[in-house]
């Protein structure tokens, strides 16, 4: 048939050349090691470790490999789409392996050069950085791997997830995605992108993608938010959490709980949330801990009841 | 003499904590070997980001052989005591035991112990994995697998190898055979991540060295400094510029490599509007490089040197370029930061220090900011510092904390604000308080004399001081976390380096309570209060009370703090406790001021025989004040003096003299005079020691005479408690 292929040979998948290369070329690495790859979560996160596969999988005993993308938002984050490097919603690729095998700097030296950074060109540095997420009551030792003086990627042992300790310690990797492929592309402005391999006519760069939504949600997350709705949700999400898991509790004190997930959704919403109100400026310095110290309560009792689950490893 | 590696790798160990982890090891291990008898002649240890190594030199192979002689029962003993002694002494039958003769107690038995000493490799192997188990990491983890089980390993990142040998330059040596959880000890490591991957076989600490010299590694942490400073010289140099050195970030960098290969960098000279401050804060804590100006010159040039841990295939043009964008980006931010901040005068940011908690029970940085201001105003004639612009300066000091540039780098607080008040037209000695008002931050540091700046920078430490001790966060032992130590030294420093007549407790804590306590009153208990009725509520808080007795704690903690600031400059301690224990003394320049005179009276003859008369008579006064049960501080009665011996005759006169001329010479502020004074009186008391007897027969005459010694005391007062005078 003469017009045998749409998908002409004009798109290019390699990881240097398009966005989507970048991330298929990770997903592919990561599968090659026995990862589960999973899609992102249907909810709005401000980073890939509020992944219940992250965050809820990290804890108890049972082996856990997974890797995805996961759209992050970062509402104080939003430039109106005039600066180059920032954004209030971008990509990062999650990696997570319960227990860490004890090659895991190896292997994640290996996911670099799959992706296009020559080991042999490149000064590849891990630069301690410890992370911590007080709302999700959760902290681990690692590096932020720097690629000729970038950031690039945050390596990390979770030591402590919702309060609890990590037996077995997973490792998490989190590639900045859209960094990682200005580097490769030699970009200097993340909307000047290939998003998808393609010249000419072909060509879609990531402004095309997201440059208008950039601008709107700025717009949204520092002037128009609905304070008073985000307040109420923020209660809502609360209680509704807490409901959940009253619910769900296990019956005469001996089972599993039954509703860990759907009661942890709520504490990613109210997370959410209170990023947006922080983002508009209405939450003081002083109420600022307070809201954080809510949602790190919520992700606590979510993490107590997952351990009482079966993805827990309750018995 | 056999000589120990050791050798820890691990996965990259933070730069900050290398250098800390190779003292400790040296100490722990040869701690360790001390303790159990085992000397050695010399070691040293070394870090990467990769490994800690430990070579200790000239070690015995093995410890003494002990030999111990255990006394037992006689000969003929019950049957009880010598199976005690068998057992207690290891022996099978008495066979095993000599008899040795006494002439006295006859013949007993006594068992021969021999105890071969251990062999050094045995020790070892006991010692190194406890020391890796309990290593005092300021943070530690658990990994992988062996993280499910309680009690796992802990690391400051994964422990991946072990290279512990032992053994004689001649020999092969031996490993030494230990393992900490599920790490064997070996000869097996690894060089350089990139340039050298492959493993490599070691032997001891010569050949170790080599072969990582060998796999890229440079194991030497002063070495790869010297390597990156030399370097980074020679490329500015060629370029005609000049490196701006920097030890702290020199330290920082060589911890992030093994092996240093340095570049240079450049960036666009659009950039250099920044001030040159902000360009180096940036291209130091976010790209960890250094920053180079024009030979000669204070002029920033648009480069930078960085050091990279790869020699590049392309010589480190893709490593360079790499590191040319970030510096960009960076710079963009800054120069963002530095236009926008340009658009608001800072008057106009004072708002917003009203949003910002300084601590959560001493309220915001704008409440400080207006207690800063009224203390500082309240300083001016003390300083003779103009108060309309020690008040501008006071209320600005603190606004840069909300410029975009500070919210970046905290370091550059100050700098900033002086910056942007040039900018804005500022009075200079206004700017230059806005930055000074930090200072002295350390005992080096320089210390402000423009009143203007000396007012606002006292102001700023006595507020946080008096807030502190306010709601009780006074520092204990080690922990002082915010710093209230070095504000007692900056506020000593200001006050003596610019001689300044200040009375600490009466005037300067005064009014720095009064505002804590005005201002937690109106906030705290009573918001919604009239005016006169907050006047009442202050009454009945009783506020004044409250601060003497916080004032009085916070003198003392400043006597510490003098007391340590002085020793440094050679003062002896117990002189300045022998002065701060005269009352009121809060004046911290007439306080060194005596302290210094009554050293050099010390240093004379003189002053030392009065010191040792003093001494006496205190002694006599305490024996005899005991005995009597009742002080003799009654005022000699010079008639009854006269009447005495010659010696109690003059002793009454030249004390009567000395103690008023001492009196009105410190009146006066001249205390050498004071101490002049005091010295007439070593003559007369020396004699009257010699010639007269306290303890007189005569009730009247001996009361008279301890009364004359009671006036030494007193005389002796007026220029400090001898009594806490040592020696």
């Amino acid at each position: 048939m003469s017009s045998a292929s749409p998908i002409s040979s004009a798109v290019d998948l390699a990881p240097e050349t398009s966005f989507q290369g970048l991330i298929l070329t990770l997903q592919r690495f990561w599968a090659a090691q026995g990862c589960v790859i999973l899609q992102p979560y249907d909810m709005e996160v401000g980073a890939g470790t509020f992944h219940p596969a992250t965050t809820l999988r990290a804890l108890g005993p049972k082996p856990w490999k997974a890797a995805y993308v996961q759209p992050s938002r970062r509402p104080k984050d939003g430039r109106y789409g005039e600066n180059p490097n920032r954004l209030q919603h971008y990509y990062q690729f999650q990696v997570i392996l319960k227990p860490n095998p004890p090659n895991l700097q190896e292997l994640y030296l290996a996911s670099l050069d799959a992706i296009g950074v020559d080991l042999k060109l490149h000064d590849i540095r891990f630069v301690e950085d410890d992370w911590e997420s007080p709302t999700l009551g959760a902290w681990g030792l690692g590096w932020e791997c720097w690629c000729d003086g970038m950031e690039v990627s945050q390596f990390t042992y979770f030591q402590q997830v919702a309060g609890f300790e990590c037996a077995p310690v997973a490792g998490e990797l989190t590639y900045g995605l859209e960094r990682l492929a200005m580097y490769v592309q030699g970009v200097e402005n993340v909307y000047d992108l290939n998003f998808n391999g393609g010249t000419g006519d072909e060509r879609v760069s990531y402004g095309d993608v997201f440059l208008q939504a950039e601008q709107e949600y700025s717009r949204h997350n520092f002037e128009a938010a609905d304070t008073a709705m985000l307040f109420r949700q923020f209660t809502d999400a609360e209680k509704a959490c807490r409901t959940y898991l009253d619910a769900g509790a296990p019956e005469g004190g001996t089972g599993r709980h039954r509703m860990a997930q759907p009661a942890y959704d709520q504490c990613i919403k109210a997370s959410h949330v209170f990023n947006l109100l922080d983002a508009r400026g209405v939450i003081s310095v002083t109420e600022r801990q307070s809201y954080i110290l809510r949602v790190r309560e919520l992700a606590k009792a979510c993490g107590a009841a997952w351990l009482q689950t079966a993805g827990g490893g309750a018995g | 003499m056999p000589d120990l590696l050791l050798e820890l790798r691990s996965e990259e160990i933070p730069a900050r904590m290398q250098r800390r982890a190779a003292d400790d090891l040296k100490k722990l291990v040869t701690d360790a070997l001390v303790e159990r008898g085992f000397l050695y002649e010399g070691a040293k240890a070394f870090a990467t980001p990769r490994r800690l190594a430990l070579h200790v030199a000239g070690l015995p192979p093995r410890g003494q052989d002990v030999r111990e002689e255990r006394k037992g029962p006689r000969v003929g003993a019950p049957e009880g005591a010598v199976q005690g002694f068998l057992k207690s002494a290891g022996l099978a039958s008495l066979d095993e035991a000599t008899i040795v003769k006494d002439p006295k107690k006859g013949e007993f038995y006594v068992a021969v112990i021999e105890r071969p000493g251990r062999a050094t490799l045995d020790v070892l192997a006991e010692i190194l994995p406890q020391i890796v188990r309990s290593f005092p990491w300021p943070k530690s983890m658990r990994w992988g697998e062996a993280s499910a089980r309680p009690g796992a390993l802990r690391w400051v990142r994964p422990l991946q190898s072990i290279v512990a040998t032992f053994g004689p330059e001649t020999e092969t040596p031996d490993v030494v055979p230990f393992e900490v959880d599920g790490i064997a000890a070996g000869t097996t490591t690894y060089g350089h991540r990139f340039l050298a991957p492959d493993a490599i076989e070691v032997r001891r600490f010569d050949d170790y060295v080599q072969a990582l010299e060998r796999a890229k590694v440079v194991l030497d942490v002063e070495r790869r400094k010297d390597i990156i400073l030399h370097d980074a010289r020679d490329l500015a140099f060629a370029r005609g510029l000049e490196l701006v050195e920097d030890e702290g970030l020199l330290e920082e960098v060589a911890g992030l490599v093994e092996w240093p290969v340095v570049l240079l960098g450049t960036y666009d000279e659009a950039f250099l509007d920044i001030p040159a401050e902000a360009i180096r804060a940036t291209i130091r804590a976010n790209q960890k490089c250094f920053v180079l100006r024009q030979a000669g010159t204070d002029t920033l040039a648009p480069a930078f040197v960085l050091t990279s841990n790869l020699v590049a295939s392309d010589g480190g043009l893709a490593i360079t370029a790499g590191n040319e964008r970030v510096v960009r980006a960076r710079l963009s931010d800054a120069k963002f930061f530095w236009e926008t901040d340009k658009g608001i005068r800072l008057e106009d940011r004072l708002p917003k220090l009203d949003t910002i908690v300084f601590h959560e029970k001493l309220g915001t940085q704008g409440a400080r900011v207006k207690r800063i201001a009224s203390l500082a105003f309240a300083l001016t004639d003390d300083i003779d510092a103009d108060p309309r612009l020690v008040d501008r300066a006071a209320k600005l000091a603190k606004t840069d904390l909300v410029t975009e540039m500070v919210g970046e780098f905290p370091e550059l607080q100050g700098l900033m604000g002086r910056t942007y008040a040039s900018l804005q037209g500022e009075d200079p000695r206004v700017a230059a308080a806005i930055e000074d008002h930090y200072r002295p931050v350390g005992p080096t540091d320089r210390v402000p004399t423009e009143p203007v700046s000396v007012a606002v920078a006292l102001a700023d430490k006595l507020d946080i001081l008096t807030g502190f001790w306010w709601i009780d966060e006074k520092p204990t032992g080690s922990k002082d976390p915010y710093a209230l130590r070095r504000a007692a030294l900056g506020v000593i420093r200001l006050i003596l380096e610019n001689n300044l007549r200040l009375s600490l407790v009466g005037h300067l804590f005064d009014a720095a309570f009064h505002a804590h306590g005005r201002r937690r009153a109106f906030q705290i208990e009573f918001g919604d209060r009239t005016p006169e009725e907050l006047e009442q509520a202050l009454g009945a808080l009783g506020d004044d009370a409250f601060a003497d007795t916080l004032g009085n704690d916070l003198l003392a903690f400043f006597a510490d703090r003098l007391k340590v600031y002085l020793r440094d400059k050679g003062a002896r301690h117990d002189l300045i406790d022998a002065v701060f224990a005269l009352p009121g003394q809060d004046d911290l320049l007439m306080v060194v001021r005596r302290v210094e005179a009554l050293g050099q009276f010390l240093e004379t003859d003189d002053g030392r025989n009065l010191l040792a008369g003093y001494k006496r008579a205190a002694n006599i006064l305490r024996i005899e004040e005991k005995k009597d049960g009742r002080a003799h501080d009654a005022a000699p009665d010079a008639a009854l003096a006269a009447q005495g011996e010659p010696e109690e005759r003059a002793l009454a006169d030249a004390l009567a003299r000395a103690g008023e001329t001492a009196s009105a010479a410190v009146a006066g502020e001249d205390f050498a005079g004071a101490m002049r004074a005091l010295s007439t009186l070593r003559a007369p008391v020396d004699a009257f020691f010699e010639r007269v007897t306290v303890n007189a027969d005569d009730p009247a005459l001996r009361r008279n005479r301890l009364a004359l010694l009671n006036a030494l005391r007193a005389a002796t007062r007026e220029v400090a408690d001898f009594s806490r005078i040592e020696g």
